[in-house]
């Protein structure tokens, strides 16, 4: 089955992208640039990485923007989806949704008006078990975005790994902070995963925001070999 | 042992990742269950089963829906089960229930009609489905929405059909029935 898959660079978007191509033929992959940082949709500092991902994949990327105005967002991917079907002949989508009812409703109602298959394979993961496969298949993933106390600055750039696993699950226990993130507290971009033929390197990034919503943007970076 | 039913229409697909695992998840983890996909159901697995649950499936997939005779166990199983949306849809085309046409997708207000083990009063649940059951003659009607038939029990047996999925945000449901009817054996 040709599957298109919603990428936004994060490591839960790559990893279901990873199991979408141990089962199936991932055909594209579908981004929505929002201009809206605070879209419930789609949440990435760094989607202008995408397309550098997607080279260091190998896979075409179909890149819509999107103004993020809640719910018109919807008619975006709809119509970024639609595209996909006539130019990849996907016949399936794939999302990264691990809890949220809100996203995974929305792609189910798009999916079912376009007729087409809808695949979350993360849903309803276990957060450790889910941030310990990330680490152990031997994934690049910094934190590229924080958005909620206690979270500041001091996480940017950090690499995803055992003590951070640690830490995130801590927060989880102490403040109620989401470990993998889903609900808008933290967002990850990753450098490296298997199905990357290259890595990336980033040559220049710079902190933006204050407090307890900051992110860290990437402005310049490149592939290397691995 | 539980015994879950993959009811997708592929070994090992990814809806598998969807819609089994959280049951898997919700009764305890993988040392608790046994998984077969449907196909692969053997006489043994079901006599060896303290309880049983059918699992659903993506939108898509109406796999066991054009499988009927593939279930024709059920008509002759003294085990407990659960019906979890193609579940349950299928649990109904065993007995001979209609399907009928009823998209569902996202939290839905659920209204008991029946007292019964699993759950009472009006709840939230999360649907996503095509079918439901036209009423269904030999069951009773559990619970209901606005828009379908709900959930359903078989009567005089222990096997039930719920259309939402409790995996997802009502998980003491399934917990509810495999303390009540059993989870070893």
């Amino acid at each position: 089955m040709k599957l298109g898959v919603l990428f936004s660079g994060g490591k839960d978007s790559t990893l279901a992208l990873h199991m979408a191509a141990e089962k199936e033929e991932v055909a594209c992959l579908i981004t929505l640039a929002s201009k809206n940082e605070e879209s419930y949709m789609f949440h990435t500092p760094n989607i202008g990485v995408t397309s550098l991902q997607a080279e260091a994949m190998e896979l075409p990327i179909l890149q819509k923007p999107t103004e993020g105005k809640r719910e018109d967002e919807l008619v975006d991917l709809k119509d970024a989806i639609a595209q996909a079907v006539r130019d990849y002949k996907i016949e399936g989508v794939v999302s990264g949704a691990i809890e949220s009812v809100y996203q995974s409703e929305r792609i189910q109602r798009i999916c079912s008006q376009l007729d087409v298959w809808c695949f979350n394979p993360l849903w309803k993961r276990r957060q450790k078990e889910h941030l310990e496969e990330i680490v152990e298949k031997g994934y690049d993933v910094i934190i590229s975005g924080v958005f909620a106390y206690p979270l500041d600055s001091t996480w940017l750039g950090k690499r995803l790994d055992r003590d951070l696993t640690e830490k995130l699950l801590l927060l989880k226990e102490k403040f109620d902070v989401s470990p993998s993130g889903e609900g808008g507290e933290i967002e990850t971009t990753v450098l490296d995963a298997p199905l990357f033929k290259k890595r990336i390197e980033v040559l220049g990034s710079e902190v933006a925001g204050k407090g307890n919503s900051v992110v860290l943007r990437i402005k310049n970076a490149r592939l290397i070999s691995k | 042992m539980i015994l879950v039913v993959d009811m997708n229409f592929r070994r090992d697909s990814l809806g598998y990742c969807e819609f089994v695992l959280p049951i898997v998840y919700a009764v305890g983890g993988l040392d608790s269950v046994v998984v077969k996909h449907y196909p692969d159901l053997t006489t043994e697995d079901i006599e060896k089963s303290a309880s049983i649950i059918l699992s659903g499936t993506p939108l898509k997939d109406n796999a066991t829906l054009n499988e009927p005779d593939r279930f024709s166990w059920l008509r002759n199983c003294k085990k407990p089960v659960m019906g979890i949306c193609a579940g349950m849809q299928t649990i109904g085309l065993a007995f001979g229930a209609d399907l009928k046409k009823c998209l569902g997708i996202g939290m839905t207000k659920i209204e008991t009609l029946s007292p019964n083990p699993l759950f009472s009063s009006t709840f939230s649940a999360y649907a996503l489905h095509n079918y439901s059951l036209g009423a269904p003659k030999d069951f009773d009607i559990l619970a209901e929405s606005d828009r379908c038939v709900e959930a359903i029990k078989l009567r005089h047996r222990d096997i039930f059909g719920v259309l939402f999925h409790p995996e997802v945000r009502n998980p003491e449901i399934i917990h509810r029935f495999t303390h009540e009817f059993g989870s070893t054996e």
